[in-house]
């Protein structure tokens, strides 16, 4: 069952025109950054860390109000539903499926990213696992926020005010992965966002 | 089945005091003017919405078609139907369902060509395939033409010699012989 829902949500996902959109806009945002703040190399490589982190952020809720509202639109979520499908389940597979459909093809990103912002290799590499253990909640967060706002006029501008203040623990220990602990503490917020995530989302879409 | 059912919606009482029985091979037709509470009781037996009051007990599982078809619009329509089918664990009566709609050449087109009587007949058709004892149709024959009216009344009809139940909510006739009708509103 799970797997069928994820399979689902992966195949829709691989169909939609906006596959695109998170990564490009993640290696533009790094690559207009060298032209607005000049070429420093040492000031970039410092606060590259910062940009990459903000970029994924809002790359991560770009897709927002394709991860449920049309679902909830056409029909979908009702169809599912009235099979007593558990919606936490179905939520667990959109967190998985929005996961690999951003957080993936991001971290792919990452080198080219990292070469336009004059990182080390060493930074480098320390970003991208600090990456793969803080994007799980930003996944976790959109799908929550997408959630919400499901039906909403205007929903993705809402979804962003939800999921930024929610955000801020994984953005902060995810920049200072440098400090020691850091990134216990980052797998901790992204175990929390996670564990919350899919029955924070069903919750959101139980008809009243 | 419905046992002194009531529901409310946006602070308005839609209906109270709705009871009604519907026998194994049995069929209740909902009627009523717009706006009485036919989609919503139907809704409110699919499990989409809570009562005000009373129960729904028995009728064993129910398969749900409404106004919305959820069909993606860049699926092709037995990629679609064959999820649901998966879900419903009944991929094997797919085929079957897909010829008692007479939808068994469109299965390669993509849902956004797909006409509104097609993708009526289409819903109709998961409806069959989900293999569950009560059916729940709000206006099925609404943008369907005489022969697929008639498909649909045959494909009834054999649910209904299973020993399956049918609830409907309908406009004049649907091609359901002896149901039950309770009227709303």
């Amino acid at each position: 069952m799970f797997f069928t829902l994820l399979r689902r949500d992966l195949l829709l996902i691989a169909r939609s025109p906006a596959l695109w959109l998170p990564v490009m806009f993640f290696v533009l945002a790094a690559a207009l950054f060298p032209f607005a703040v000049g070429p420093d190399a040492r000031l970039l490589a410092r606060i590259a860390p910062g940009i990459i982190w903000v970029s994924a952020l809002l790359a991560s809720l770009l897709p927002v109000e394709t991860l449920l509202a049309p679902d909830v639109e056409d029909g979908s979520i009702d169809q599912l539903i009235a099979r007593g499908i558990a919606l936490e389940l179905v939520c667990a597979a959109r967190i998985i499926a929005h996961w690999i459909g951003f957080a993936v093809p991001l971290l792919a990103a990452l080198p080219v990213a990292g070469v336009l912002l004059g990182l080390s290799a060493d930074d480098g590499t320390r970003i991208a696992i600090a990456l793969a253990l803080g994007t799980p909640a930003l996944a976790s967060l959109a799908v929550v926020a997408a959630a919400l706002t499901a039906g909403l006029k205007g929903g993705g501008a809402l979804a962003g005010l939800i999921v930024l203040p929610l955000a801020l623990p994984v953005l902060i220990f995810g920049v200072g992965s440098d400090v020691a602990g850091a990134f216990r503490l980052l797998a901790a917020a992204s175990l929390v966002a996670l564990a919350v995530g899919p029955f924070a989302a069903a919750a959101a879409l139980r008809p009243e | 089945m419905i046992d002194n059912l009531a529901c409310r919606r946006g602070g308005r009482l839609l209906f109270e005091a709705v009871s009604a029985q519907v026998a194994p091979g049995g069929a209740l037709l909902l009627t009523g003017p717009n706006g009485a509470g036919k989609s919503s009781l139907l809704r409110l037996l699919a499990g989409l919405l809570r009562a005000e009051s009373g129960s729904v007990s028995g009728g064993g599982r129910r398969a749900f078609a409404g106004h919305d078809v959820a069909l993606k619009p860049r699926q092709s329509l037995g990629a679609e139907l064959d999820y649901w089918a998966r879900l419903d664990g009944g991929r094997d009566r797919l085929p079957g369902a897909l010829a008692a709609m007479n939808l068994a050449g469109l299965v390669d087109v993509p849902c956004r060509h797909l006409s509104s009587g097609q993708k009526r007949r289409a819903a109709i058709a998961r409806v069959i395939a989900a293999g569950a004892e009560c059916w729940l149709l709000d206006e099925p024959t609404a943008g369907l033409d005489a022969a697929s009216a008639g498909l649909l009344a045959a494909a009834m009809g054999q649910h209904r010699a299973a020993g399956g139940l049918i609830v409907a909510a309908v406009h004049g006739d649907i091609g359901l012989a002896d149901a039950a009708t309770l009227r709303l509103g």
